[in-house]
């Protein structure tokens, strides 16, 4: 075979096989989406928002009210307490330390606790916090959460930041602001869409977050409000429920299963929306 | 000091660069209390990034001194030791780190060709009204929750990978010295099965990154190749993927860094068995972040829980290290655009 059509041939396997690896990508994807759809729809039912989760043998097949409950409270909790500690050291990298050493210290380590392991965040949350108390709570729950959260609004809200040319800074400087009028009058307001939509990237991101829960909320049978004691929460009781042997508890996971993965895409596709149109 | 002030602007061209640019100008009357904000603000926000910083330093000191009576009760040897015994208060942490090993080596197997395709894919082949869509598809890969693969792992993939499992010991295994790799029941769950898992899990961040720095690549040098004739393929082989080496490793690493540290999907397939026959890869095992999350719920606080965290700084460490690695490689990628630009 000479050397020119030998050449087309391999361009040709190779951007097949460039192509296959995309379907390869778009199969998985379709295939988790449609099971999650089709066990999760027909799981749904009132009872789930309305009943406690079961106990072991229960006659009733009962419902997840307890663990959407504690979820919300927690990824609520964990939201409230971790962005505006994100959004202020994002504030830092992007007017102040964009040069310094601790600017670019703080920069590094935030771009590797983005990917660090959510269970190492647990771990550390229990030895100072739960191994100190000495109970399981929703409080430590809420705060691991929050530790996730951090990272994921400073990275965003920096990069949102620097999106805003420098020349409207100078802009304003020029008028007589101070730099932090200049921040939180002009350079916040400007990417405000951009840094609301690294909170709900965060929020998505801690809505299925199971691993660091474990150690800190744990799990609770019952409905309880009380921050200060082990709480029920969604990703638990889908760990839980899933690795029994009951079909019924089965069935609840997959319904629990379907309203993250809901919940999570809404966001997300909600996010991209919300960022496009500010472009 | 007024006077060097004013002159300034006029001066050096380096005021033009962002660098001076967002010094804000001094104001000499009135230091009111706007300017007392000014200072108040700077060390807020400097505070927060500090909140940052201590969360890290925080995490190592905790988890070293939460794990001090297992390191010093078991110190080095702890790595290499197999047992596993609670009751018995052996602990030796060999059998998890292979397992992390492991299946963190398939999942790259996998998931670095496939990712390298789909960023082919994505920047040379695919008609520009369907790049983005296909790239946010790919994106929602990575936004689904561990969790959900865990369990669709469990349930669905992992009945159906069984069936196949005969089918690569007919084939793969008949390879010598690889065979041992596949050989073995067909049950499904397993290391085998944890990475590839792993492997689907970690495609969208790396495909994301190689997509990313193959898009910097100047346009200029691919032109130039396909000028001569070069095929889309000798482009992208021999123009596009050395210009972006970095970077492209620099992604491996960060999906490495993922696999690593990554629990739910790989504690509901691997089989959370603490012993280990052979070297087969249908075997089911344990990993260090499924050892933690099948067993410190119910660990009698005390050494356990301390070999425990001794296995959670060990993740961390290993991951920091991977991490940071990938992160200096893209640092360098992008201070190299700097500078050509």
């Amino acid at each position: 075979m000479d050397l020119h059509r030998r050449r087309y041939l391999v361009n040709r396997i190779a951007l097949t096989l460039s192509l296959a690896a995309m379907a390869f990508g778009l199969v998985w994807l379709l295939w988790i989406l449609w099971t999650t759809f089709r066990l999760g729809v027909s799981g749904l039912s009132l009872d789930l928002f309305t009943k406690m989760t079961p106990p072991p043998g229960a006659s009733e097949p009962g419902g997840l009210a307890n663990a959407i409950a504690g979820s919300l409270v927690m990824v609520g909790l964990g939201t409230l307490v971790g962005t505006p500690v994100g959004i202020l050291a994002g504030v830092y990298l992007a007017e102040y330390g964009r040069f310094n050493w601790l600017g670019s210290v703080t920069r590094f380590i935030n771009d590797v606790l983005l990917s660090a392991p959510s269970i190492v965040i647990g771990l550390f949350v229990y030895a100072v916090y739960v191994a100190q108390v000495g109970s399981f709570s929703g409080l430590a729950g809420a705060l691991s959460l929050a530790l996730i959260v951090v990272p994921v609004v400073v990275r965003t809200t920096e990069n949102m930041l620097l999106l805003v040319p420098d020349s409207l800074r100078e802009a304003v400087y020029a008028l007589g602001a101070h730099k932090w009028q200049v921040i939180m009058k002009v350079t916040i307001r400007a990417s405000k869409a951009g840094i609301l939509t690294g909170i709900l990237l965060a929020v998505a991101r801690i809505a299925g977050e199971t691993a660091p829960l474990l150690f800190t909320a744990l799990s609770n049978q019952f409905w309880s409000m009380d921050l200060g004691k082990p709480m029920a929460n969604l990703p638990v009781t889908i760990f839980k429920f899933a690795m029994s042997p009951f079909t019924d508890w089965q069935s609840l996971a997959w319904a629990g299963v379907f309203l993250i993965t809901l919940g999570v895409l809404a966001i997300n596709v909600a996010a991209r929306v919300l960022f496009r149109e500010k472009r | 000091m007024s006077a060097q002030a004013a002159a300034e602007p006029t001066g050096s061209p380096a005021t033009e660069t962002g660098r001076m640019a967002v010094v804000p100008p001094r104001k000499p009357e009135k230091a009111s209390s706007a300017a007392l904000g000014d200072v108040l603000f700077h060390n807020l926000t400097r505070a927060f990034a500090l909140i940052a910083l201590a969360t890290l330093a925080g995490i190592i000191v905790s988890l070293v001194w939460a794990a001090w009576p297992s390191l010093v009760r078991y110190g080095a040897a702890f790595v290499w030791t197999s047992e596993w015994n609670p009751p018995a208060e052996r602990f030796g942490a060999l059998i998890p780190i292979y397992g992390t090993l492991v299946t963190s080596a398939i999942a790259l197997v996998i998931a670095v060709p496939v990712s390298f395709g789909i960023a082919l894919f994505l920047t040379e082949l695919s008609p520009a009204w369907l790049r983005r869509p296909l790239g946010t598809a790919i994106e929602l890969l990575a936004a689904i929750p561990s969790i959900v693969y865990g369990m669709w792992g469990l349930l669905v993939f992992a009945p159906i990978f069984a069936q196949s499992q005969p089918f690569l010991s007919a084939t793969l295994g008949r390879i010598p010295l690889l065979g041992a790799l596949f050989d073995g029941p067909p049950i499904g769950i397993g290391l085998l099965c944890a990475g590839i898992i792993l492997a689907i899990m970690i495609i969208p961040f790396i495909a994301a990154v190689m997509r990313d720095v193959f898009e910097v690549t100047p346009a200029m040098l691919k032109e130039s190749a396909y000028g001569v004739g070069a095929t889309t393929w000798e482009v992208v082989w021999n123009v596009v993927l050395p210009h972006t080496r970095v970077g492209v490793i620099g992604g491996v690493m960060l999906g490495l860094g993922r696999a690593l540290g990554e629990t739910m999907a790989v504690t509901f397939v691997i089989g959370n068995t603490n012993f280990l026959e052979g070297v087969s890869l249908f075997l089911p095992g344990n990993s260090i972040t499924s050892a933690l999350a099948n067993e410190f719920g119910e660990a009698a606080p005390g050494i356990h829980t301390a070999a425990l965290i001794e296995l959670g700084l060990i993740l961390f460490v290993i991951t920091f290290v991977v991490l940071a690695f990938s992160k200096l490689l893209l640092l360098r990628l992008a201070k190299g655009e700097g500078t050509q630009a």
